[in-house]
């Protein structure tokens, strides 16, 4: 059976994994080779990397991050952050990712989907959607990091996306994001019912029963996870046990 | 030395990553005489079955590939250009060594369309798996399949449709997943064709 993935998710700043991150035993909590290999290792089923660098020179030493991830790590690994056109996108494929991620940028350019797409195929590119439910009952996608409101709505610009070429929807509610207070469920179901591709949940989670919810009942392929990671609350191979103990297929 | 074949289809950082990590010599090459030289071959493939057809063929490599006698695999697309036929490359013969149809997936309910992530194997037979236990996850990319056939040697299952997950005829094997993206256990089965 196809198994639900667990995604930890890392901030990479001028080429230094930020955020809390606690690991007993780990010195460098800054080394995001490092840290990708030791959660390949507990049963990641893939990584993913954001470069929040705000520089030019940040983004060059990203690439020459992902590089280095590339050659340590044994599971697909998704990178993004300031993807703004097919060029930046064939040098992360040229260092080694195996997906990219676009958001702001494919808001403001939506071809820009098939361009990449076009040329490496749709399995390559992951849209993301960091959205807010409205007043007027809709949820819009925002841009730069939920700072700007859009005029797309959430499930027609997923599925424009899905038409365009993205192979996965990566969907963070900016509502629940880093609340630790769980996923909108529904919002997800209907997501997932409405797309032909994947969805990844992502922003919320603050117990494995939020993980469990998303993956079930909010009909999620896989669930992006940083904090509850990140703050030693539990490892990887935690949550997929008790996954697998609530009866998810997961690749123990 | 393994020749790992270059015929613009995809990436092909991850395979050498991953020899690299088995400490394994390699070099990428679409010249006959370095591929028919070569110890191992390996045919890897991500995107278009019919555009890999014509890709090999623009090379002069069909007759090249189907005459080797050293061990060789085919990984995802490069699997399903050594079978007989496929739906994504109508009325284009592929290579024809493994005995198999390559159909697409309808997408179902449940079933998304491609078949992407980590999905457990079944029926494991021969030296290519050896000592890889039954349900052990692999990680899968693709929306075109081969039916099972007598060269099947391990399968799989998305939704209703059990597929070949790995195939082999004398010489040449296929993988429909990605080894070089399976953890341990890809590591273990690339591992496994290096001692073939």
């Amino acid at each position: 059976m196809l198994a639900k993935r667990i995604i930890p998710c890392l901030d990479v700043k001028d080429g230094r994994v930020v955020k809390g991150i606690h690991f007993v035993g780990l010195q460098d909590v800054g080394d995001a080779v490092e840290l990708g290999r030791r959660y390949a290792l507990e049963g990641a089923d893939e990584l993913v990397y954001l470069d929040i660098s705000a520089t030019l020179e940040g983004r060059k030493t990203f690439a020459e991050l992902v590089s280095k991830v590339a050659g340590a790590v044994n599971i697909p690994f998704t990178v993004g952050g300031g993807i703004r056109s097919l060029e930046d996108a064939s040098r992360l494929l040229d260092a080694g990712a195996d997906k990219i991620t676009l958001n702001s940028a494919a808001i403001a350019r939506p071809d820009l989907i098939g361009e990449i797409a076009s040329k490496y195929g749709r399995q390559f590119v992951v849209v993301a959607i960091d959205a807010k439910s409205c007043p007027d009952g809709l949820w819009r996608a925002t841009t730069h990091g939920g700072s700007r409101p859009s005029d797309k709505e959430l499930f027609s610009w997923a599925r424009e996306a899905e038409e365009r070429g993205a192979g996965e929807i990566l969907f963070t509610s900016m509502d629940h994001d880093g609340t630790r207070n769980g996923y909108p469920c529904p919002v997800y179901a209907t997501l997932s019912d409405s797309l032909g591709i994947p969805v990844i949940a992502s922003g919320g989670a603050g117990s494995v029963d939020d993980i469990a919810a998303v993956l079930t009942e909010g009909k999620a392929d896989a669930a992006l996870a940083a904090s509850i990671f990140h703050y030693g609350q539990y490892t990887v191979a935690e949550v997929k046990r008790q996954l697998a103990g609530k009866g998810i297929p997961v690749r123990i | 030395m393994i020749a790992i074949i270059d015929y613009d289809m995809g990436n092909l950082r991850s395979l050498e990553n991953a020899l690299d990590r088995l400490g394994a010599a390699y070099q990428v090459t679409a010249e006959p005489g370095a591929i028919r030289s070569a110890d191992r071959v390996i045919l890897p493939g991500v995107g278009h079955a019919g555009l890999a057809m014509d890709n090999l063929v623009e090379r002069g490599l069909p007759d090249v590939i189907r005459s080797l006698r050293q061990p060789v695999l085919g990984i995802c697309v490069g699997m399903q250009v050594l079978c007989r036929d496929s739906e994504e490359a109508p009325g284009k013969p592929c290579l024809g060594v493994f005995d198999a149809h390559v159909r697409r997936f309808s997408p179902a309910p449940g079933c998304k369309v491609p078949h992407m992530g980590w999905n457990e194997l079944g029926n494991l037979e021969g030296k290519l798996l050896k000592d890889i236990a039954s349900r052990s996850y692999v990680y899968f990319v693709h929306s075109y399949y081969a039916g099972l056939c007598p060269d099947t040697v391990a399968t799989c299952r998305y939704g209703d449709v059990l597929f070949s997950a790995a195939l082999r005829y004398e010489n040449f094997y296929g993988t429909q997943f990605h080894p070089e993206k399976s953890g341990g256990i890809g590591e273990r089965i690339l591992h496994n064709f290096l001692a073939l």
